[in-house]
């Protein structure tokens, strides 16, 4: 669905359970940022959580109705942005496979799941904007999140948006395809091993010598960003939705 | 079998385990991908291996028929075996048969998964593993922990020490070239005198019977050509339909395995050749469970799998903790979801859950098993099949219905924030009991003043 | 037997009951089937791993075959009945496998045999056990295997090579070897090291006739 960038649009923000809760700033970040470029923001008030920890865990009906609440709460929207992902990934790949046998729910999945979006994808993919008249002149890493790579294929989306950002001295990060940890609940079930991949991403971090790490999951970023501030490495994690909301 | 989450943590202590483990798979992966990006049809082979495997397996009962035909029609025998001590009684009978007291053997992870030799050393016959690998892992008593370098944990002293006392080579040096020379003489003696070979398959060709094993090392053709009695142990799913698939699956297993153009052996042989070879040839056609995976239509496709082990070595999981942890032949991801199906989820729970989701593995599978999607299914099962823990049931509940209303939504945020108060200093929770290992590594932030929810009421306000 | 072979056909329909009966899987084949790869590619693969190439016309085979056995230290060598007279190596003993045990193929320490096919991209020699190339048994225990071949027989890749393959498989049911490179391992230490089991010295003789 193609959006021109000359009119503005109205977006409804998902904002996601995890911001919501913990990691605000990223949520009202990307309202200012899409107001500065012109557009309507709206909050659907009555949303939660899209199901993913559910999902992931093995709870399906759970999940399920979790997505039964979403493709509610969301089915008035044309155009359905969030912060993350994981998140979008749970809605656009899994939600059909949750809707399997419900055809009801199906239609209605078929319907808004298209609609949904993670925000680089919304500025440089659907609105055709890179530079989003932003400055933060610091040196910052960007970690591509696994959900951003193998679910989303955003491919060099985030990095575009990021170059055009003035003053950002953009480092690559080493052996950045790989996993950071986090994982939901494996990172509970499965500390040791979760850590143990933590760490290296911290290494690979650290090497850059860059002031900031950036992603466009806020569940990577608290892993990682627990274990940076944990270590006092004076590396912080910030949103790349409150990057591109600086000015 | 010990759960994953312990027997990692045991596993990622060993700092040689996690050195060579990482070495190794970090050369393999960067030669896979290497091998692949020279080839600009990957993709489509990939997706014909992908349709092809899924093609023999929604017609399986055919295709083995049509090869139990092929096989008699050139003179093989075929036998049937519903489970690991079936195949070990066909295959004992057989060997007992011939008078033989040892027989040699090529790697085969299906014959490993069926214990076969524990069955054969019952019965009082020994098995010789020809594998060097295989061989090494033999003699120290243990298990293998990599499909494609089974004795990966193992150093060069350990097996040079392995050497010495079991080929009274009390001289032997742990020169790699040196160890291999000792390895080749031992195993030329028996190669040259073993009646009964006993290997298992990479393809088996349902339209002609052939059989085919691919290796490295020559061992594979030794034992295949040299005894009078070749015995090869298939898993039904090791079909493929016709002689022309080999041009996919030919292309697919050598760059995705050990990331070269081609490995150095590739032996096909169908039924038995007057005066060339075995001339009693036996295949045992091996369920053990996967008929099972047949059954549950999301993992279905997991046995399509080849055996080539690119998901493990691109698996951020498998790369740190390495084979043992996953308490099965099959390790990686790829065991993480073979393993609970052969065997049932209430067997192996924690196995869907070792992996955090990342997806690198099905990136580089050459056959396209959604292993992400199946771990999810299987994480469904275990939960629905009452595999999991209660105690995390109810938290689940719980949380569901937290987040299937906004009021209380709401609330639960309010009262994080009231919880996590008492434990945050300087704007960050350092420790929380009842956050499990997350404090003991990671710094939290807490619930802030304001939830987006409360920003967003209170501008509109 | 029979039971267990029931109840296995029984247990894999019951777990297709959810798949149609005429259900077939479209198999997409738009993969290459012609790689492109030359007789200078196989060649090139061929030194890469270390084998010996010589390339010579109709006339010059036997002498790049006893050049190949002097370069490596051959004095005798097997051969198959059915390899060619005019192949014959001058100044070398040539035994015929007229059914020579593995010990005596091990004593002689060389062999010499046609081959079926040449696959370019791969450095692929493969071996169909058809005209004067004998016994498998033949071309694997003695160190030293020289391996004449045909230009002609050079297909570019290994889909070329399968269908040329391909109805062997069903009629003459001769089995196949592929060789692409010496025995290799690196199970120790994850170090590579060549020349495990069969032969360790590898010569091919390309004839452009």
């Amino acid at each position: 669905m193609a959006v021109s960038h000359y009119l503005p649009v109205r977006v409804a923000l998902f904002v996601t359970c995890l911001t919501d809760t913990l990691l605000p700033e990223t949520g009202i970040a990307t309202v200012r940022l899409l107001e500065r470029l012109g557009h309507q923001v709206t909050f659907p008030r009555e949303q939660t959580c899209c199901g993913q920890m559910h999902l992931n865990t093995g709870y399906q009906g759970e999940a399920r109705e979790l997505a039964r609440r979403f493709v509610r709460v969301f089915g008035d929207e044309e155009v359905i942005v969030a912060p993350s992902a994981s998140c979008v990934g749970t809605v656009r790949e899994y939600y059909p496979r949750l809707a399997e046998g419900d055809p009801a729910l199906a239609r209605q999945v078929d319907e808004v799941a298209p609609r949904v979006v993670e925000l680089s994808e919304l500025l440089a993919v659907r609105l055709g904007v890179e530079d989003v008249g932003a400055s933060f002149p610091h040196r910052v890493t960007y970690h591509p999140t696994c959900h951003s790579l193998r679910s989303l294929h955003l491919g060099d989306t985030p990095y575009r948006l990021l170059r055009a950002v003035r003053g950002l001295d953009l480092v690559e990060l080493p052996e950045e395809r790989e996993c950071c940890g986090f994982g939901g609940t494996f990172a509970v079930k499965n500390a040791d091993t979760s850590e143990a991949m933590l760490a290296d991403k911290v290494r690979t971090i650290l090497d850059t010598r860059a002031e900031v790490c950036s992603a466009v999951d806020n569940s990577c970023l608290l892993h990682i960003g627990g274990a940076l501030s944990r270590l006092r490495a004076g590396v912080r994690t910030v949103h790349l939705a409150e990057i591109l909301a600086s000015a | 079998m010990k759960g994953f989450p312990a027997a990692a943590r045991d596993a990622l202590r060993d700092t040689q385990l996690r050195r060579n483990l990482g070495v190794a798979t970090s050369t393999i992966r960067d030669r896979r991908a290497r091998a692949v990006a020279e080839v600009p049809d990957w993709e489509e082979l990939r997706d014909a291996g992908a349709a092809l495997k899924r093609r023999v397996l929604r017609n399986l009962d055919g295709y083995l028929l049509e090869f139990e035909a092929a096989v008699e029609r050139a003179g093989g025998h075929v036998h049937w075996a519903r489970d690991a001590a079936e195949a070990g009684r066909v295959v004992t009978e057989i060997v007992r048969g011939t008078g033989a007291r040892e027989v040699v053997k090529v790697k085969s992870l299906t014959t490993d998964e069926i214990e076969l030799n524990d069955a054969l050393g019952r019965a009082g016959i020994d098995v010789v593993e020809t594998d060097l690998a295989e061989l090494i892992v033999q003699l120290a008593g243990e298990e293998p922990s990599h499909i494609l370098v089974p004795a990966i944990h193992k150093n060069r002293v350990e097996i040079r020490d392995l050497f010495r006392s079991n080929f009274r080579l009390p001289e032997l040096s742990d020169d790699p070239q040196e160890l291999a020379a000792a390895a080749r003489a031992h195993l030329r003696a028996k190669f040259l005198s073993a009646r009964v070979a006993i290997s298992g398959a990479n393809f088996a060709i349902a339209e002609t019977g052939t059989v085919s094993v691919v290796e490295s090392e020559g061992n594979g053709r030794f034992c295949t050509t040299l005894p009078e009695t070749l015995i090869t142990v298939v898993g039904i799913e090791k079909l493929i339909p016709a002689p022309e698939d080999l041009e996919v699956f030919l292309q697919l297993l050598p760059r995705s395995s050990t990331g070269e153009r081609m490995n150095p052996y590739t032996t096909l042989w169908t039924g038995i050749t007057p005066g060339d070879g075995p001339q009693d040839f036996h295949v045992v056609l091996l369920d053990n469970g996967r008929t099972n995976v047949l059954a549950d239509q999301v993992g279905r496709e997991t046995l399509s799998c080849i055996r080539c082990s690119a998901c493990l070595n691109v698996c951020p999981v498998y790369t740190r903790t390495g084979g043992h942890a996953y308490g099965s032949v099959y390790p990686g991801p790829i065991g993480a979801i073979l393993t609970p199906q052969l065997r049932g989820v209430a067997e192996a729970p924690t196995l869907p859950y070792a992996s955090s989701l990342c997806g690198a593995c099905y990136e580089v599978c050459p056959v396209k098993i959604d292993i992400p999607r199946i771990l999810v299914h299987l994480r469904a099962r275990v939960v629905e099949e009452g595999a999991g823990a209660t105690s995390e049931r109810a938290a689940m509940r719980a949380l569901a219905w937290t987040f299937g209303g906004e009021r209380r939504y709401r609330r639960a945020q309010q009262l994080g924030r009231a919880g996590s108060r008492p434990f945050t200093r300087g704007g960050l929770i350092h420790r929380m009991p009842g956050l499990g290992a997350w404090t003991e590594t990671r710094d939290l932030p807490p619930v802030p003043k304001q939830t987006f929810r409360e920003w967003w009421d209170e501008r509109r306000a | 037997m029979s039971a267990a072979r029931d109840e296995i056909l029984g247990r894999v329909r019951r777990a297709l009951s959810d798949v149609p009966p005429s259900d077939d899987v479209d198999v997409p084949r738009d993969y290459r089937v012609a790689q492109g790869g030359s007789l200078d590619r196989f060649v090139d693969r061929l030194r890469d791993y270390g084998a010996g190439v010589r390339l010579v016309d109709a006339a010059g085979v036997a002498q790049a075959v006893a050049e190949a056995c002097a370069a490596r230290g051959v004095e005798r060598i097997a051969v198959p009945r059915g390899f060619p007279d005019d192949w014959r190596p001058p100044g070398i003993e040539v035994v015929v496998d007229d059914g020579l045990s593995p010990a005596e193929l091990e004593a002689i320490g060389a062999a010499a045999t046609a081959a079926a096919l040449g696959i370019a991209e791969t450095g692929t020699i493969v071996l169909d056990t058809g005209e004067g190339q004998g016994r498998r048994v033949l071309s694997l225990v003695p160190d030293v295997h020289v391996c004449v071949l045909h230009a002609a027989e050079v297909v570019d890749g290994v889909p070329a090579a399968i269908r040329r393959l391909a109805d062997g498989f069903r009629t003459t049911r001769r089995p196949v070897t592929f060789i692409s490179g010496p025995s290799a391992t690196a199970d120790i230490e994850f170090q590579r090291v060549e020349g495990v089991h069969g032969p360790r010295q590898f010569d091919v003789v390309v004839v452009n006739d």
